[in-house]
């Protein structure tokens, strides 16, 4: 699978204004190499439910997004608790969001199971006080 | 109707610049969790829910436009958020039932 491109971004801590910036980015340079409508969504709206989360439960992480002629790959990791219940985490409105971040109308526990929907294959790699990897892939 | 035509039905004030783009359908949502999966690519996103993260959210979605109810509106450096994003929002008096309703029956 040829490699066309690969982005690195990081997510800054309880950065509210800024999240949306990687998946912004993601989407425009996508646009550029003319990327189908509908994959491009899908990436956006993964990608950026993934910053959401880093920002909300992780201190912040990395992204790395690989762009080859077939798929996108996603891989989100950061150095946060760990998810203590994956299977729970994927329910759609299970949530342990703060107040906070609620009344920003975030924190609905519909980020991991809008991951999924919006991704060809998800992987969440997880360890309580260590950190959380998830790799998505979208096919194009 | 196309974004810029909202103007037409006298209850909408464009914040920042208007576009072409076909309106496709109406969508009502102030949870940006649930908008951010569900807002429909193309419609008049209806909400009351006015932060930089929804225009994050108007921005990946491919929405037509904002519609802000109940007088809600944005600070001046939201309105250049928009601009840049090539975001076409605007405000409105009326409910979000309402303004849902005179968008739809526009269509």
């Amino acid at each position: 699978m040829a490699e066309l491109m690969e982005l690195n971004y990081t997510v800054s801590n309880e950065d509210f204004t800024r999240a949306g910036e990687a998946s912004s980015d993601v989407k425009k340079k996508l646009k550029q190499l003319g990327v189908s409508p509908e994959a491009i969504r899908k990436v956006a709206i993964a990608l950026y439910e993934g910053e959401i989360n880093m920002i909300i439960h992780a201190y912040g992480g990395k992204i790395k997004v690989t762009i080859s002629e077939e798929a996108i790959t996603l891989i989100l990791a950061d150095k946060g608790p760990g998810i203590a219940d994956v299977e729970k985490a994927m329910q759609a409105g299970y949530s342990t969001a703060p107040d906070k971040v609620r009344s920003l109308g975030f924190g609905a526990g519909m980020g991991l199971p809008n991951m999924k929907k919006n991704s060809d294959s998800m992987e969440i790699q997880t360890e309580l006080g260590v950190g959380t990897t998830v790799t998505m892939v979208i096919n194009i | 109707m196309v974004v810029k035509d909202l103007v037409n039905l006298e209850k909408f004030t464009p914040l920042c610049p208007m576009s072409d783009k076909e309106i496709t359908k109406v969508f009502c949502c102030d949870l940006l969790s649930i908008a951010m999966g569900k807002a429909p690519s193309g419609s008049a996103w209806v909400t009351v829910m006015a932060n930089i993260n929804t225009l994050a959210v108007a921005s990946l979605t491919d929405v037509a436009c904002v519609i802000l109810a109940e007088g809600v509106s944005i600070d001046d450096s939201l309105i250049e958020k928009a601009k840049e994003e090539e975001i076409a929002v605007f405000k409105t008096e009326l409910s979000i039932f309402d303004a849902a309703l005179l968008i739809n029956n526009s269509l």
